[in-house]
């Protein structure tokens, strides 16, 4: 357990020390604010019944930056290791393969959570201005947060395996790209197909990151998302940790 | 302590490591010597526990380096070629972090950091950046984290690559005195310190293990062993008749050189023909130019080995 902390502790020290991950951090905290104010400037000109915190994770600008944030975090996880030859380092200290796959993948969730720390101030904020809630329930609050977990979580294994996989950065990148990119439009095929049949829409459903977080940040916790994710990223993290063994004994 | 059987290494298309069985035992200091490509890297990366073996055993300290991987490995230093380290972390943040994850105990860790960075000559440089340093401090620093957790084995994939004459100096000071309490398997291209460091030599050529044996033993053997190298002036006609009937010699070829001969005389191992080459001169008022018994080198050995098929 002390070796999982101390390659965990590198993981999240080598992000804080890379300039990389400030410009992400900056980035993302203009894209989240901006997101706010248009969550609310959507429900001050058309007012519905939507609260705050369903206006503010449902909008296109929330969306965008939510996928490009991943491959920006998880591309040199596994490539920088492989190009720079401390893969070899690494892997003959006594440790255990499953810690280093574990250890990267916690280290780059906990740094994509720490990006989501400072949006939970928006909505502290508008009710110190308003006096008003931001949502009907704490657990809209909790679905929401929850969720960006736990599809962060699936997306962070995703750009691991992605990284895992190549020596350059750049094309651990795009392959996370596109492999999110993929799911998250799989989900959008129920508001593209044509009247799709009962079946193939209750598969999309599991797909849809969109309709997922339109429950969760009314406060609705439906279990088969939590499920989904949560056996998708074992699932994820179980190739990635066999594709690490084989890059690594083909050397 | 280090304890190889029948290790075999094939990749698609070619296979780099043939069969190869050693051992090394404790308090050894082992030189891999071999071109580049022999398959000495590959032999110290399945020793480190980093590539398993196509067939084959490794034990390590008496683990074996596959089924008991992590105990086998917390025996080992291992420095991998290239030195490969975290180019963003400070030289004594790399060397605690490093000490930590080979379970060095946390109450122990300053101690034996502060250490391996005086044994390293790198105490000035322990605040560095490692991505700052020379490749020779970077070589230095690898070797403190190959050493930080007091392993029993040290195996170091060309150590003193990169270094100044200087520095090589101190690493082979260095791994002579740590060889005191522990066992080191080193490759290197430099032979000289082969021959003043390690007790043994293990010489490898397309994954064969082509000899393995003491640097003198392998020089006596060497079939150069015992030449001498004769320069007459003028080249008088019986000389090699004469030279080619003295006892102990085996062969003797002939050359011009400027005015005068020279005789390259090859001779058995034990036996030293120099004053009956003299005598013979003295004898046939031969005007002796010049005389010289050559000595074959480590280099003479490792060529002649590694050399053809």
């Amino acid at each position: 357990m002390r070796t999982f902390f101390t390659l965990l502790g590198r993981e999240i020290k080598s992000f804080l020390h890379s300039p990389i991950a400030y410009v992400v951090l900056f980035f993302f905290l203009i894209a989240s604010g901006f997101n706010f104010y248009s969550g609310l400037s959507f429900l001050n000109q058309s007012p519905s019944e939507v609260t705050v915190v369903e206006s503010a994770f449902n909008t296109v600008l929330f969306w965008f930056p939510f996928v490009l944030v991943f491959p920006l975090i998880t591309m040199r996880t596994y490539a920088d290791e492989f190009r720079m030859g401390t893969i070899e380092t690494l892997a003959t200290a006594p440790v255990s393969d499953w810690q280093i796959v574990l250890s990267k993948f916690f280290g780059a969730l906990a740094f994509y959570l720490l990006l989501w720390t400072p949006s939970f101030l928006y909505f502290i904020a508008f009710k110190q201005i308003t006096g008003k809630e931001a949502a009907l329930a704490a657990g809209a609050y909790g679905g929401s947060y929850l969720l960006l977990a736990l599809i962060g979580a699936f997306y962070v294994s995703l750009g691991c395996l992605a990284s895992a996989l190549t020596n350059e950065q750049i094309n651990a990148a795009i392959m996370t790209f596109v492999a999110i990119f993929g799911f998250f439009v799989t989900g959008l095929l129920g508001f593209i197909l044509s009247s799709p049949s009962q079946g193939v829409r209750d598969v999309i459903a599991y797909f849809s990151a969109v309709e997922h977080m339109a429950d969760f940040s009314r406060g609705i916790i439906d279990s088969r998302p939590v499920i989904w994710y949560l056996s998708m990223t074992s699932l994820v993290l179980f190739i990635n940790l066999q594709v690490f063994q084989y890059r690594k004994w083909r050397a | 302590m280090i304890e190889v059987a029948n290790l075999t290494k094939r990749y698609p298309g070619f296979t780099a490591v043939r069969d190869i069985s050693f051992d090394v035992a404790k308090g050894e200091i082992v030189g891999f010597l071999g071109p580049n490509g022999a398959g000495k890297s590959t032999t110290m990366r399945i020793l480190s526990g980093y590539l398993p073996p196509t067939s084959g055993t490794v034990k390590i300290a008496g683990f074996d380096v596959f089924e008991q991987s992590l105990e086998a490995r917390s025996h080992i230093g291992y420095l991998p070629e290239n030195t490969p380290m975290y180019h963003d972390m400070r030289v004594h943040e790399y060397l605690r972090y490093r000490a930590a994850l080979k379970g060095v105990e946390s109450s122990q860790i300053k101690e034996r950091v502060g250490d391996v960075l005086e044994m390293c000559d790198l105490l000035e440089k322990e605040r560095s950046i490692i991505g700052t340093l020379s490749k020779g401090q970077r070589q230095r620093v690898g070797l403190a984290d190959a050493m930080v957790h007091d392993p029993d084995l040290l195996i170091l994939d060309e150590p003193t690559i990169g270094l100044d004459p200087n520095q090589i100096r101190q690493v082979r000071e260095l791994i002579k005195n740590l060889a005191t309490r522990r066992t080191v398997l080193v490759s290197t291209h430099i032979l000289p310190e082969v021959e003043i460091m390690c007790s043994r030599v293990i010489v490898i050529h397309r994954g064969r293990i082509r000899a393995s044996d003491s640097a003198d033993n392998l020089l006596k053997q060497h079939r150069s062993a015992g030449e001498v190298r004769l320069e007459l002036d003028g080249q008088p006609g019986n000389a090699r008749d004469i030279l080619a009937a003295i006892k102990g010699v085996k062969n003797v070829s002939e050359t011009k050189l400027g005015s005068g001969g020279l005789y390259q005389i090859r001779t058995d191992a034990d036996s030293d023909p120099v004053s009956a080459v003299l005598e013979a001169a003295r004898d046939n008022h031969w005007l002796v130019r010049a005389i010289e018994r050559k000595k074959p080198t480590l280099e003479d050995v490792f060529v002649d080995l590694t050399q053809g098929d």
